[in-house]
């Protein structure tokens, strides 16, 4: 009796789960975002599931450092999530060109997208798109609003009015004018060089050229940001060569430095930090001259892609349309204030700070940091080169004229630009 | 006597645990090493190439110029330690055995310590003494009204591997120090007695009897500097990152075999160039070994 009982009260359990699983998929997301899990299971995925009964999401994020390594041994073994999540250009496309991601050009929801936003997850000619994007960085300075009101200047517009800014705040004394060291090198490229290029390099359409032979790094609107970087110089603090980037980070956030060239990704960190201490600005880059457009590097870092192996594709496609929407956009972008959604509809971000970097889509063009899509697949490598050129720039070692040869003649060494 | 020895089964017995771990760990990792650099990745197939890589490594003048200056770092680097740490740590051993030194045992445990820290410890903690944001040398320089003589020092081309061999050398000068300080110890007292009624006594003591008795001792600490220094790679990674800034000023070749291998930021890890470069570094450290071995320590007289 004992035994028939327990084995009814186990068919039962039995045929009631196999019931439940016929109705229900879940789908499993692969990340390296462990950062955001409570974001995923608190906000985003129950927002997901409310709207769409019948599919479960899970998300198994695993550490940022490894994750290219585990993705690609679970992927090899057939063992990887339904879902997962894009590093921008090569690794993800080399990952499209294996097979191992699906093809998505198809997906409705690619239409919400620009060609920018799309270029770090398509093949080289823009044909065919295997993620979808779900945010970038945008580069610009953030500034110390105490600190503006107290030596009187307003934000720059012109590269002219920048430099009588920092120079009045150098005379002033009470502040180090800008934030930044050369010892660590990627602020010199990321926060220097890329931040404040593109105004002079004309964004796309100069990261176009180069690509396809039209322009060389030699060019002036290529040599000119090395040349402003050089000016840079006497407005850093005392032993920037040996000024690493928790440094500067914590000489703005302490308020001893009035101006931080940054990403937006450091927002939310700045803000934890200063607390009420003072108000936080931002400008973007400041054009050449007054009139001119204004462009501004609006980096694509992160996308979410489909499994190409993957068992449940309609359902993982179902979520991949609902991240392109502007839904996901306003929750993803409000979580994570600095990491902005890349639909083409404008989304509201609640946080001012993260918002005034965001408006500078209305008016600015967008691109993506020149040395990462195609050009840095060679020896010498394009990026850790211009770490190591921009480094040399600001320290005055090199001109900037010797520093963009230098780089244009490295690239020529492994490069064939298409139009050639 | 026709009767032969039986084989000594019993001394393979006692030397296979070590010939087998020895050679699991070291010798076929040292020849896979080889192998890999005679091969090269070709349109996703591993080919053959002879030795090529080498072709490229010393005859691409980019290749070549970055190991040239790795190389030539490299050498400044030791050459610090052999000028600095060396004989630092000799006088501090001859202070050390001087027998009327009150703590001796103090100074010598102090002395030593640095050398049992970690490395990102020693390179973190010199990192924030030198910091010019926050760093204490400045303000010290500043209390002996010196400010104006403080640098970036790690910022700055011209000094930041000096700087660095420096650090590194007060990290390490505890293992000359105790190795001469035992063969210091060692000096049988009936010679030095001697030496006494000779009236050969305190530096002229040193120089005339200790020195030429220690000479052994200070050869094999020369030899073992030289290959920890050109297999050094932690502090500057640590210190300066695997770009080994400023400008490569810093670059060694343990750090340049690292990028290389391992890749950095956007740029892929090339195994094979890597495994030239290892190469390379291994033949280095074996020719500075053998020279000294045959042409040095064969030659260096022994007293007792």
């Amino acid at each position: 009796m004992h035994i028939g009982l327990k084995g009814l009260l186990l068919g039962t359990t039995l045929l009631a789960g196999s019931a439940a699983s016929a109705q229900d998929v879940t789908l499993t997301i692969e990340s390296w975002r462990n950062d955001d899990l409570a974001i995923w299971q608190e906000k985003i995925i129950p927002a997901f599931e409310a709207s769409h009964p019948g599919v479960k999401v899970a998300f198994a994020p695993s550490a940022p450092t490894e994750y290219n390594a585990v993705l690609n041994s679970k992927l090899d073994a057939g063992s990887a999530g339904d879902l997962i999540t894009c590093r921008p250009f090569d690794a993800s496309l080399e990952l499209f060109n294996k097979g191992k991601i699906a093809d998505l050009t198809s997906l409705t929801a690619m239409a919400n997208f620009s060609d920018v936003a799309k270029a770090a997850w398509s093949t080289d000619d823009g044909t065919k798109t295997f993620c979808v994007p779900m945010a970038s960085v945008i580069h610009g300075f953030i500034y110390n609003k105490a600190a503006f009101t107290e030596v009187g200047v307003e934000p720059p517009k012109t590269e002219a009015e920048f430099f009588a800014v920092l120079e009045k705040i150098k005379e002033n004394g009470s502040y180090i004018p800008m934030a930044m060291g050369t010892n660590d090198q990627w602020e010199a490229a990321t926060m220097g060089y890329q931040n404040i290029g593109p105004n002079y390099w004309k964004g796309e359409e100069g990261r176009l050229a180069l690509l396809n032979g039209t322009q060389k790094l030699t060019d002036e609107g290529w040599v000119a940001p090395f040349r402003e970087l050089a000016k840079w110089r006497d407005y850093l603090g005392d032993g920037f060569e040996a000024q690493t980037y928790p440094d500067s980070q914590n000489l703005f956030t302490l308020g001893r430095a009035a101006i931080y060239p940054a990403g937006s990704w450091e927002i939310s960190p700045f803000r934890t930090q200063i607390a009420d201490a003072f108000e936080m600005g931002a400008f973007p880059p400041p054009v050449p001259a007054e009139g001119d457009k204004c462009y501004i590097s609006d980096h694509p870092d992160i996308a979410l892609g489909l499994n190409a192996a993957s068992k449940n594709a309609d359902a993982a496609k179902q979520f991949l349309e609902w991240v392109g929407t502007a839904e996901f956009a306003t929750i993803y972008g409000n979580a994570l204030p600095g990491f902005f959604p890349l639909q083409k509809e404008t989304v509201k971000i609640d946080d001012p700070l993260a918002q005034e970097f965001l408006s500078w889509r209305e008016t600015c063009a967008s691109t993506i940091r020149s040395t990462y899509q195609i050009l840095s697949r060679g020896t010498p490598n394009l990026e850790n080169e211009t770490w190591n050129a921009a480094a040399n720039v600001i320290r005055g070692t090199e001109t900037a004229e010797a520093a963009a040869k230098r780089l244009q003649e490295g690239l020529e060494t492994w490069f064939k630009p298409a139009g050639q | 006597m026709t009767e032969r020895r039986p084989f000594p089964w019993h001394v393979a017995v006692f030397l296979a645990p070590a010939v087998i771990v020895y050679t699991a760990v070291m010798i076929v990792p040292l020849f896979g090493t080889l192998q890999l650099s005679l091969f090269r990745v070709v349109e996703d197939v591993q080919k053959f190439v002879g030795l090529d890589n080498f072709r490229t490594l010393f005859g691409d003048p980019r290749w070549s110029a970055s190991f040239w200056n790795a190389l030539g770092n490299n050498f400044w680097f030791f050459l610090i330690h052999m000028i600095v740490q060396n004989p630092i740590g000799i006088l501090l051993a001859a202070l050390l055995s001087a027998p009327r030194l009150r703590f001796a045992a103090f100074y010598r445990s102090a002395i030593f310590v640095p050398t049992v820290l970690s490395f990102v410890v020693v390179g973190f903690v010199w990192k924030l003494i030198l910091s010019p944001v926050w760093g204490i040398a400045p303000s010290m320089l500043d209390a002996v009204g010196l400010k104006s003589l403080f640098q970036p020092w790690l910022g700055k081309e011209g000094t930041a591997l000096t700087t660095l061999a420096l650090i590194s050398v007060w990290q390490f000068v505890g293992i000359p120090m105790m190795l001469i300080y035992a063969a210091l110890i060692s000096i049988p007292e009936e010679v030095l007695e001697a030496a006494d009624m000779d009236g050969i006594t305190g530096w002229s003591q040193f120089w005339k009897i200790k020195l030429p008795m220690i000479l052994p001792s200070i050869g094999i600490i020369s030899i073992l500097t030289f290959v920890g220094n050109f297999n050094a790679f932690d502090l500057i990674y640590v210190s300066q990152g695997a770009l080994a800034g400023p400008n490569f000023a810093t670059d060694i070749l343990g750090t340049f075999l690292y990028r290389t291998f391992f890749g950095f930021q956007l740029q892929l890890g090339d195994p094979h160039m890597g495994a030239a470069i290892a190469t390379a570094m291994f033949a280095i450290i074996l020719v500075g070994v053998s020279a000294y071995l045959f042409g040095i320590q064969r030659r260096l007289r022994r007293y007792q």
